[in-house]
């Protein structure tokens, strides 16, 4: 595998874009089958096309007194943190950036995240907006250790923080194999850093919508389109760091890695339309007294493998 | 030392070293506690963005990473502990202006003299392949005592704070004789206990 970034083999400016398109499109896809799973015809996937179109038009409405500031910062933020998030995630077996820490830089931008749709309810000075806000930063306590230990059990096995070193390691054994722990709680991490499917309840109908109750025109396209990009990232992430990235018989290796993605992506949806919400005040518990222990366990049985040569 | 690094790290870092003061200073004028800790969360960010233009990229992403979640904790503290939870109403974001003006002239000064006068060691080992590797490597090794004193310093410092916060105790929960099969919660966990 070439050690080369995106960015060093087609040039910044183009690296960045394509990174940019390939978001774009993933989180169109996420969107797509999304709409198909929850309505059930095919033709539902054009959906998300037609209703981008409409919020890029509509007129933007506001409340009384917002802190204009920090909403249109949140606004912002979701989306480019999902396109960040990107940065360290291979796509086509390079990514746009190598650094020795990729994992931590991705784990950074989901916390980010976090700040950012705390904004997104904070800032329209609304009830429910900001009852949105806080049942995201109260669930996030529950995943975020959870999610840490996961993401660092693949940098274990892979000896590299290095998103295209872990890549390579998966050549004979997918890491689901040896970490299955991991890779449902990386998964359901990023359902709950997008508040989709049974994290949902930040955005929930009980109150109205939530976080983005308040959202209309580009600001509700930014926010949405930030969800759906992030889990398509976090979809692509999944198959880098746990099912083998781009190993696989026959076809090209990029290929494999896009077959991949869009099998978790599937799976997602399909499993996370099928369950309800979760209430986010009964989530901490089973965070810290069940998956806590869970995922250190997990890390402890691939240090182990780890020390015995197993990955080598 | 500034020697290796190249003309556009240098005003990375002059830039960004601006920005994180200025954000600091914004802390401090705003009047709303969300723009405050946004403020700060700005600052560090700052922070981070000068060690990525130093090439120490684990350390300025587990700062962007560790600042990030503080803030967010703090916005949590918030609505927990404040007077005002929602933070809505303007409030002014200076508490003991005198005294912490001059414990703030006073920290300056200190760290401005140890600055300029300390007779700092010169590098003698090239620079590292893989800086991340390296850090692992010491706080591993030669630094793990300090990494564990201050682990358990930090520790035992969130159980404090909690414990003096909370009204709670475990005879609320557990009732007077400690007998109770479930805890009283208030709020349930989400585990069936």
């Amino acid at each position: 595998m070439s050690e080369q970034t995106l960015a060093e083999a087609w040039g910044l400016v183009p690296a960045v874009l394509g990174i940019v398109a390939v978001g774009l499109v993933l989180g169109l896809v996420v969107a797509a089958v999304d709409r198909v799973v929850v309505s059930g015809a095919p033709r539902a996937a054009v959906e998300p096309i037609r209703s981008s179109a409409r919020l890029l038009f509509e007129q933007r409405r506001t409340t009384l007194a917002p802190d204009r500031l920090l909403w249109r910062i949140g606004c912002v933020a979701v989306p480019t943190l999902a396109l960040l998030s990107l940065a360290v995630v291979p796509v086509g077996g390079r990514t746009l950036w190598s650094t020795s820490a990729d994992l931590v830089w991705f784990n950074a931008m989901e916390a980010l995240l976090w700040a950012a749709v705390w904004l997104v309810g904070w800032g329209p000075n609304a009830v429910h907006a900001l009852t949105g806000g806080y049942r995201f930063l109260a669930q996030g306590l529950a995943y975020e250790l959870p999610l840490m230990f996961a993401l660092i059990t693949a940098g274990l096995a892979a000896g590299s923080l290095r998103a295209t070193d872990i890549f390579a390691t998966q050549e004979n054994l997918w890491f689901v194999v040896t970490m299955p722990v991991a890779f449902v709680v990386f998964v359901a991490s990023a359902a709950a850093f997008a508040f989709w499917g049974p994290f949902a309840a930040p955005a929930g109908p009980d109150i109205a919508g939530g976080v983005a109750s308040e959202l209309s025109g580009v600001d509700r396209l930014l926010v949405e389109a930030g969800r759906v990009v992030f889990l398509g990232a976090s979809a692509a992430m999944a198959a880098a760091l746990f099912l083998g990235g781009d190993s696989g018989p026959w076809l090209p290796g990029p290929l494999w890695h896009l077959l991949k993605t869009l099998a978790v992506v599937a799976a997602l949806v399909w499993v996370g339309r099928r369950m309800p919400v979760l209430r986010p005040d009964r989530t901490v518990e089973v965070g810290w007294m069940v998956l806590v222990p869970l995922t250190l366990l997990q890390a402890l049985v691939v240090a182990v493998l780890v020390l015995n040569g197993f990955y080598a | 030392m500034l020697s290796d690094l190249s003309g556009w790290a240098i005003a990375a870092v002059a830039a960004l070293g601006v920005l994180s003061v200025a954000a600091g200073v914004a802390v401090f004028v705003v009047d709303s506690m969300a723009r405050a800790t946004f403020a700060l969360l700005a600052s560090f960010l700052a922070v981070a963005g000068i060690l990525l233009a130093l090439d120490l990229v684990y350390l300025a992403v587990v700062t962007a990473l560790m600042m990030t979640i503080e803030m967010a904790i703090m916005a949590v503290f918030m609505i927990m502990f404040m007077m005002n939870p929602a933070g809505l109403m303007p409030m002014t974001m200076v508490h003991n202006a005198k005294g912490s003006a001059v414990t703030g002239a006073g920290a300056f000064v200190v760290l401005v003299v140890g600055i300029w006068t300390i007779d700092w060691p010169t590098r003698d080992a090239s620079r590292p392949a893989d800086s991340t590797r390296q850090l692992g490597e010491a706080i591993m090794g030669s630094h793990m005592l300090v990494m564990l004193v201050i682990g358990i310093g930090l520790f035992t410092t969130i159980l404090a704070g909690t414990v003096l916060a909370t009204s709670r105790g475990r005879y609320d929960r557990f009732g007077a004789d400690l007998t109770a099969k479930r805890p009283d919660d208030p709020v349930p966990g989400g585990l069936p206990r």
